[in-house]
């Protein structure tokens, strides 16, 4: 299986660590990701809110890129995926538009045919390479470790995509296959802010407040999540949240990717886990454990 | 008052043509844009919204006062900047109205109209990350920030040193800026596509039946 790899911008810098457990994880299950040569941004969803046709024309020069290589897109952002992937819809709904993003990609000797699935890579990692095979690659399996699946809005939302939009399991699903326990937890798919947090702060950080009592109410050791803005929302206002609120939240915020990677037994390292800034414990102990079991 | 720009049941003012107008046109990009006629007022999409609370007009709302035929307001609200995108109540609206992708099309319209107020952060913000897609095809955080907080105060950057530090020394910040190989290729493609983003032409504005309120919803 092969795929055309598109980091989209913020894992190539922020989220550098969501990049590299990516590309072991898929490396580990032998599954290849070609990124996507000079690919730009997708325009995420602050320049649809100001400009239509220019927001599409700039996503889909990416997916011309694509179609031009023959392979489907495969991107961890959950911006980028939707962003990609309503892009795909809106010019196959509209031949207006279709036209016209297909005159403005001219001007720079492409085009576009609508051919390109978007995905997203748990996705690929639950549907295309099976919950059976990861299992089979299961070094370390994750016992006794209690994850607060977090998906963010915007992975399956607003189209069906590739699970329910009200009420995902896959994330459940895929660890409680490799010996992890899922808490109790609601906000799920409960909207972190985004980039309010840079606008209107106050109104983000009630949000991320919100999400974060809920997974430390139902005793979570961890929140999984998928999307590189909700990481740094989450992970990154902790202290403020805590000055404010007066709380002491200390939960770690970890990519899916790196959970999955160290149940695959990937050198923590080539995870990016010490980029993060809270520890898993209880992860780091059943590393550490299958370390000297090694030994 | 004269008679002429007294507000006649049926019949809208010349200002609120064009703007509902603007508005109309941008609509029809959405795939089934046009289902905005459908509300049933029901109320489902402002009880979704995590941010309704810290709105002056709610999703609902908005959506009435289009019917009423009160662009204005609607274009005017600080709640069409507050929406975060997370198209919660795009997916459980019963007549499936896209809320969501409507917010977006209010956007544009407040903005190509000038009728928003300059100190909405929201604009800023996404002013200075259009700069910087132009410049560099790519987009570096510490960038984005830097030419936001230019544009609504250099002072209030002091908030963020704690969390940059920290950024820092995990090696999560890149101070340059990538930039694509084919930069030029997508200039073009934007100066392009700019060209497209033309308001509604003048003969349309003469007459449409959406913009007649309630008659709209047969």
């Amino acid at each position: 299986m092969k795929y055309a790899y598109y980091p989209g911008c913020s894992l190539h810098t922020v989220n550098n660590n969501y990049d590299k457990s990516c590309r072991a994880v898929f490396n580990a299950l032998n599954c290849e990701l070609v990124e996507l040569e000079d690919w730009n941004c997708c325009g995420a969803t602050i320049y649809m809110s100001i400009k239509e046709i220019t927001a599409l024309a700039v996503a889909a020069r990416n997916l011309a890129l694509a179609e031009r290589i023959g392979y489907d897109i495969v991107t961890p952002c959950s911006s980028c995926y939707t962003i990609l992937n309503k892009a795909n819809k809106y010019l196959k709904s509209n031949n207006e538009v279709f036209d016209k993003v297909n005159l403005c990609l001219k001007e720079a000797g492409l085009s576009y045919n609508g051919t390109v699935r978007v995905r997203h890579p748990l996705d690929i990692l639950v549907n295309d390479i099976g919950i059976e095979i990861i299992k089979l690659n299961v070094k370390i399996p994750l016992i006794g470790l209690r994850i607060a699946n977090y998906y963010g809005c915007q992975i399956v939302r607003p189209e069906k995509g590739f699970d329910d939009r009200e009420n995902p399991m896959s994330m459940e699903n895929l660890f409680e296959n490799i010996g992890a326990e899922d808490v109790y937890f609601p906000y799920k798919l409960r909207c972190c802010g985004g980039m309010l947090m840079t606008t209107y702060q106050s109104s983000s950080l009630n949000l991320t407040k919100e999400i974060l009592e809920c997974a430390q109410e139902n005793g979570a050791d961890c929140i999984a999540t998928t999307c590189p803005l909700c990481q740094m929302n989450l992970e990154g206002y902790q202290n403020k949240i805590n000055r404010i609120y007066s709380t002491t939240y200390k939960i770690p915020i970890l990519f899916f990717t790196q959970i999955l990677g160290v149940a695959l037994g990937i050198d923590v390292g080539e995870l990016g886990l010490e980029q993060n800034f809270y520890k898993c414990d209880k992860l780091e102990s059943l590393y550490k454990v299958s370390l000297n079991h090694q030994k | 008052m004269t008679v002429e720009s007294e507000i006649l049941p049926g019949v809208h003012p010349e200002k609120e043509v064009l703007l509902r107008n603007s508005f109309l046109y941008r609509t029809k990009v959405i795939p089934q844009g046009e289902r905005i006629k459908l509300c049933i007022q029901c109320g489902t999409c402002t009880g979704s919204c995590p941010l309704s609370y810290a709105m002056d007009i709610t999703p609902r709302k908005l959506i009435a006062l289009f019917r009423a035929g009160d662009m204005e307001s609607i274009l005017r609200s600080k709640s069409i900047w507050i929406c975060a995108s997370c198209y919660t109540c795009q997916t459980r609206c019963p007549s499936l109205i896209k809320v969501t992708d409507i917010l977006y099309a209010l956007k544009r319209t407040a903005m190509e109209k000038k009728l928003f107020n300059k100190n909405i952060p929201t604009y800023a913000l996404s002013y200075s990350f259009m700069k910087c897609i132009y410049k560099y095809g790519r987009l570096n955080e510490a960038q984005l920030i830097l030419r936001f907080y230019l544009r609504t105060g250099l002072w209030k950057i002091i908030n963020l040193i704690p969390l940059g530090i920290k950024l820092i020394t995990k090696r999560r910040i890149k101070l340059t800026s990538e930039k694509i190989k084919a930069i030029n290729d997508l200039r073009k493609i934007i100066k392009k596509a700019e060209t497209f983003e033309l308001p509604p032409e003048k003969e349309e504005l003469a007459y449409i039946p959406e913009a007649v309120g309630y008659k709209a919803v047969s």
